[in-house]
């Protein structure tokens, strides 16, 4: 199909607004009469608060008012961005309080102060008295796990959940093997790291229904949040977000929002904001989960898998959020990427007393990957079989179905991408040169690494997906688009846009987004998460769109005089105007026919679509990474000389906007391989570096030039042949830096992140591959 | 405690009254609703409310409001033109896709604003070098730089 | 807002002096990138405080040389203007990079040398370089004048030999201790910008011909306050230049150091550091790359 919007890198529809600084985020809105918020944070890791004394706090100038678990509802919620469950087996866990007596990690929040001032609030909030009863506190899921270790939440044992999912038989399987390879890794505590920090207000309306103005990537589920926390009907609350400083999945979660609504119910329905600090947002809002796995396969003596066996515990932190989901999506996420005809995935996921772990761009992906990607790297070392080579051999094809998730795909081009990756890295002649200088005796030596990945577009079959798309023609011919999918910097309204211009047959300029998704207007639709907007909500802006172009057409035909009708399969709407087809005559221009629609004494109404469209599909998109690095043997630093993406992601919609996507992912990944990790002090359970300065997210200086490159085979599924692309990008950069540097040392690092630390370690172990 | 300074902020002289205790920032976003200018860290750590003091690039978090006294201040809003024109540098993050969820963006523009104008012919190295004070997490930062290039290049060839 | 009780903008160094020695609650403050962020930390004696400014204060500005070719710089000189003054250039390029690899761009242009000796971290990037040059720190009071030698200044983590009431007016490098030296600064940090030295070395050298005349080696975070390995030293003076020898005197700065087990990096991994860097910077002193 020739497309005229699609396919183009047309300017963000918000970009001007946000290089003048004219782009109003939660925090420049003003309010009158704001009043601020600061949650007291508990100086324990595990344990009660036996007793508070706020005397002291309320003293201090400007103190409104002091909340603490006595004065918010005995409701238990659950926080995670997911979809409503009707079937309460998969229902979210609802372990939450807006306040708690019980602390779970340092820092949980046991009281909250409104004041006139930040300042007032914090220093009330410092000011709050608590006793504590202490209880042993668990950093890592082995110390949650020991025996008669106490229960962070009632009757749990400490585990959250543990499945089983299985193919074939893989006793079987490992008969069959001519050899077996075994190896465990682990992946790391990191955060998102997203510029803005959580940032909510609530107030009373005039409607006397509860609005909260917040940061979120998932308004409708928000909004469902609330109404659960409070025990009311979820329609008494409105919740509106405005521009948004970056996600990540940090905000695929409800953190803070219904203590502000608490708090403003508390004054009487004034606003009431609160603004957390970095440190809170490290330490407090989510994390990524950190999952360790032991992984052992067996192949037949040309490197076919026979069977695979993997087993990964997950650190889901204090709160289970998204909890189980993201450790178990490792198994189809496996078998989507390789054909393993007798396979066994198991996975635990265990509460421990440190920051909860939610959804982080990747849901589980970024660490299955390195599971697989670094075992793979080792079976090619250990066989001689080229990397590629390896991959290729084992790699699933299209037209199977995954047999976890159920799934036929359509398309699946990760061969094109490994050729056209080599070929674009000049990867044989790096490999070459390297080889060449290999018995030099340099401090510094380099080595090629790549991995591959497999994700999925949207959620589907494991929740339901459902997208929502409003359009209305304007009197002008300019047409309104309205959404519930969450526009979070990461460009979905200017793709639905151009969806929309493409579809209908006008100029990209002509479709009028949204800065706000507000769930009073807004059609339902999920959020920002799964990568599901150009695929899930992508469908249901192409179905308005098809079905506005309907009414449009229908419309020209309707208006035009009899005798001089043009028949309606002949009419199109080319440029912003009607035209006929079979000779491209302009009938009409849009604008013409829309003031008919609109102003006719007879007849005509404002046309507009409205859809919602559930759906029950997914295409999994794929890539690799190459990389080429330059170790310094005796600090251990790492130099990353080249670093490139390669994606089938199907047709992409936007080449600038996707290239942006690919190396904010490949950025995010590269930290992930080499520096990030939150961590916390063993003796008191304390993060210890929960800001921007100890936490070592990559500067500007520390990103080399990043390559992106396309495999742009159409999928017949994705609704313009797109697939999906927001999270794929950070998934396999950390085991292709990791396998680079192996190849460069000839030694042996099994966790990330792979710091200058871990390789001098390793350097002086000599530590086999 | 309340001190009064004179300042200029985006080419106007004003005289104010500023609480000792106020950040510049918290003076600029609140009592000038000059919102452009973010709050990311509050500890100098992340760029987002950098702006402008007499040509320098500073954090105005850590930058206490009585310190502005005597002194001309650039935010966002003063580097876009009084008819809402974009500067050269603005047209080129808005054309090579530098803007993302756009938190860090105007702290990227200040601090960029000044790189060119201490550098005019800056190399890959001293923009990373000149911008290392501004994290990004969406972009990883390839289009910021290709942005900045891309109007050094311009400004040389005109 | 920050938990500050007042703000005093003193314009001459006896002001300030006399300010600080007339308020118990007093406390200084220069760039503001150190301070500021202890109150807003809440870090106990940082909130409530009556500030005492002293960035517009003339005196304290800037880089000279005296008559006697020493340099003199003043203590609220900018990390910027540090990095980029001519006389630095010219003689002590090693404090141009020490200085230029504070931060980014931002803190640089404020924060101070003198704050970043007088807050007395070990991981400050312009001490170890000061410490290879025995800077002398000049004090002034309500006492008068004095002047130590930086290692004296330095008394344990965050701690300084600095009075109540004290201000650092200057920091003077004696041109014995510059002049017929090469010198380079290491930082290592896990990023190359807006980070803390995991390990900050800083050398001075001299030689004739191939052999080491003299040597300083100087650390920063391989102890509590930053360090001389003036075993090393000693041990390198008439030391022919041979990868050989550069081994001996890398393993040789250990006998001095103190480096510990911390979460930001394990006492091993700082030993390596402290073995391999001076080695490094001596040759790239030298003009002979790494």
């Amino acid at each position: 199909m020739e497309h005229k919007v699609i396919g183009k890198s047309v300017e963000r529809w918000d970009a001007i607004a946000k290089v003048t600084g004219r782009a109003n985020y939660t925090g420049d809105i003003p309010q009158k009469e704001l009043l601020y918020g600061k949650i007291c944070r508990a100086k324990i890791t595990h344990g009660k608060v036996k007793n508070m004394d706020i005397s002291e706090a309320l003293k201090v100038p400007g103190v409104i008012k002091i909340l603490t678990p006595d004065d918010v509802p005995e409701i238990s919620f659950p926080t995670a961005g997911h979809p409503y469950s009707l079937d309460p087996k998969f229902a979210d866990i609802a372990d939450r309080r807006i306040l708690t007596r019980n602390v779970r990690l340092y820092g949980d929040e046991i009281a909250a102060v409104i004041a006139e001032s930040e300042l007032a609030a914090e220093i009330a909030a410092s000011k709050i008295k608590v006793e504590y009863e202490e209880y042993e506190f668990y950093l890592s899921p082995e110390e949650a796990l020991k025996e008669g270790a106490v229960e962070i939440h009632e009757g749990t044992k400490n585990i959250l959940a543990a499945t089983k999912a299985e193919i074939g038989d893989i006793d079987t399987g490992f008969k069959e093997a001519d050899f077996i390879v075994e190896d465990v890794c682990a992946t790391p505590i990191i955060q998102h790291c997203q510029m803005e920090n959580q940032i909510a207000y609530a107030y009373k309306d005039v409607d006397n229904r509860w609005v909260c103005v917040t940061s979120t990537q998932i308004p409708h589920i928000c909004r469902r949040i609330l109404g659960q926390a409070f025990g009311m009907p979820w329609g008494r609350f409105r919740v509106i977000k405005p521009f948004i400083g970056g996600g990540f999945g940090n905000k695929q979660d409800v953190t803070i929002e219904p203590l502000v609504v608490a708090m403003s119910m508390a004054v009487g329905g004034k606003p009431v904001m609160v603004d957390l600090h970095r440190e809170e947002v490290f330490g407090w809002t989510r994390v990524r989960h950190a999952i360790s796995y032991k992984v052992k396969m067996g192949f037949t003596k040309d490197g076919v898998i026979t069977a695979a066996d993997i087993e990964a515990t997950s650190n889901n932190g204090a709160y289970a959020s998204h909890g189980h989901a993201i450790v178990a999506k490792g198994g189809g996420i496996t078998t989507a990427i390789y054909k393993i005809p007798n396979f066994r995935y198991r996975a635990k996921t265990v509460y421990t007393n440190t920051a909860a772990a939610g959804a982080m761009r990747g849901y589980g992906v970024p660490q299955i990957t390195y599971a697989l990607e670094t075992f793979m790297n080792k079976v090619s070392i250990q066989t001689g079989i080229d990397q590629f080579e390896l991959r290729e051999k084992n790699l699933t094809k299209v037209n199977e179905e995954n047999p976890l998730l159920h799934m036929v795909q359509h398309t699946m081009s990760l061969r094109e991408c490994f050729a056209k990756g080599k070929e674009i890295f000049k990867w044989d002649d790096k490999r070459k040169s390297i080889d060449k200088d290999k018995n030099t005796a340099s401090d510094y030596v380099r080595g090629l690494g790549m991995a591959a990945f497999a994700y999925t577009s949207g959620a589907y079959p494991k929740t339901m997906e459902i997208g929502g798309c409003r359009l209305i023609l304007n009197q002008d011919g300019s047409i309104k688009l309205m959404v519930g999918a969450t526009e979070i910097g990461q460009g979905a309204d200017t793709v639905f846009s151009q969806m929309v211009a493409d579809t209908i047959g006008i100029p990209f300029e002509w479709v009028i987004a949204d800065a706000y998704t507000d769930t009073d207007i807004a059609p339902f639709d999920t959020g920002a998460y799964a990568s599901r907007q150009t695929f899930v909500s992508g469908m249901a802006v192409k179905k308005a769109a098809v079905e506005l172009k309907e009414k449009i057409l229908q419309a020209a035909y309707d208006f035009s005089k009899i005798g001089n009708k043009v028949p309606i399969e002949d009419l199109d709407i080319v440029d912003g105007n009607i035209i006929q087809k079979h000779n491209g005559q302009i009938l009409e221009t849009l604008g013409d026919l829309a003031l008919k629609t609109y102003y006719d004494l007879h007849s005509g109404s404002c046309l507009t679509a409205d859809v919602s469209n559930k759906c029950t599909k997914n295409a999994y998109p794929y890539g690799v990474t190459l990389t080429e690095v330059e170790v310094d043997k005796k600090t251990g630093k790492v130099e990353v000389l080249s670093i490139l993406n390669v994606h089938d992601s199907g047709k992409i919609i936007n080449p600038l906007l996707a290239s942006g996507q690919v190396e904010g992912g490949m950025a995010q990944g590269l930290g992930y391989g080499l520096a990030e990790e939150l961590k916390y002090d063993e003796k008191t359970g304390k993060p210890l570096n929960n800001n921007l300065l100890d936490y070592k997210m990559p500067t500007f200086m520390d990103v080399p030039d990043l390559d992106v490159a396309f495999v742009e085979i159409e999928d017949p599924v994705g609704p313009y042949g797109n697939k999906s692309l927001g999270e794929p990008p950070l998934c396999s950069p950390a085991p292709a830096l990791r396998n680079a540097i192996i190849d460069a040392l000839g030694i042996y690092v099994k966790d990330i992140p792979v710091t200058p630390q871990k390789i001098i370690e390793a350097l002086s172990e000599n530590r086999e591959v | 405690m309340l001190k009064t300074i004179n300042c200029t902020v985006n080419g106007r002289a004003m005289e104010l009254q500023v609480d000792v205790r106020e950040s510049l920032l918290d003076m600029l976003r609140n009592r000038l609703h000059l919102t452009g200018t973010k709050q990311g860290c509050g500890v100098g750590e992340c760029g987002a409310c950098a702006v402008l003091i007499d040509g320098e690039t500073l954090d105005s978090c850590i930058y206490l409001a009585v310190w502005a006294d005597g002194k001309d201040i650039v935010s966002i809003e003063g580097l876009t033109g009084a008819d809402g024109s974009l500067s050269d540098l603005q047209q080129n993050f808005v054309d090579k896709g530098a803007v993302q969820c756009g938190f860090c963006t105007p702290g990227f523009v200040v601090s960029a604003t000044a790189l060119l104008e201490k550098n005019p012919n800056p190399s890959k190295d001293e923009i990373r070098r000149g911008l290392s004070g501004n994290l990004c997490r969406c972009t990883g930062y390839q289009k910021i730089l290709d942005a900045v290039e891309s109007t050094a290049d311009q400004r040389r060839n005109k | 807002m920050y938990q500050i009780n007042g703000y005093f903008e003193a314009s001459t160094i006896k002001e300030a002096i006399d300010y600080l020695a007339g308020n118990e609650n007093s406390q200084v403050i220069a760039g503001g990138t150190d301070v500021l962020i202890k109150t807003r930390e809440r870090k106990s004696g940082y909130t409530d405080k009556d500030l005492v400014g002293i960035m517009r204060i003339p005196e304290l500005k800037g880089i000279n040389l005296d008559d006697d070719g020493n340099i003199l710089i003043g203590s609220t000189t900018t990390f910027t203007e540090v990095e980029e003054d001519e006389i630095i250039l010219r003689n002590i390029p090693s404090l141009s990079a020490a200085c230029g690899s504070v931060g980014g761009p931002q803190i640089r242009n404020i924060g101070t040398i003198g704050g970043n000796v007088a807050n007395g971290a070990t991981s400050a990037d312009s001490a170890s370089t000061l410490f290879a040059m025995d800077a002398v720190i000049c004090l002034e009071g309500p006492e008068g004048k004095r002047e130590m030698p930086i290692k004296e200044f330095y008394l344990g983590p965050g701690k300084v030999a600095m009075n109540k009431g004290e201000l650092m007016t200057q920091i003077k490098i004696l041109k014995e201790n510059f002049m017929c030296f090469k010198g380079h600064y290491i930082k290592f940090s896990q990023r190359k910008a807006m980070d803390i030295a995991t390990l900050g070395c800083s050398i001075m050298v001299k030689t004739t011909g191939n052999k080491i005349d003299e040597l300083k080696v100087a650390y920063g975070v391989a102890g509590p306050t930053p360090i001389r390995a003036t075993e090393a030293e000693a041990m390198a003076k008439g030391m022919e230049i041979t990868a050989e020898n550069l081994d001996l005197i890398g393993e040789k700065c250990l006998e001095n150091a103190s480096a510990r087990d911390s979460w930001r990096a394990s006492k091993a991994f700082r030993q390596q550091l402290i073995r391999e860097l001076p080695k490094r910077a001596i040759k790239i002193a030298l003009g002979g790359g790494e």
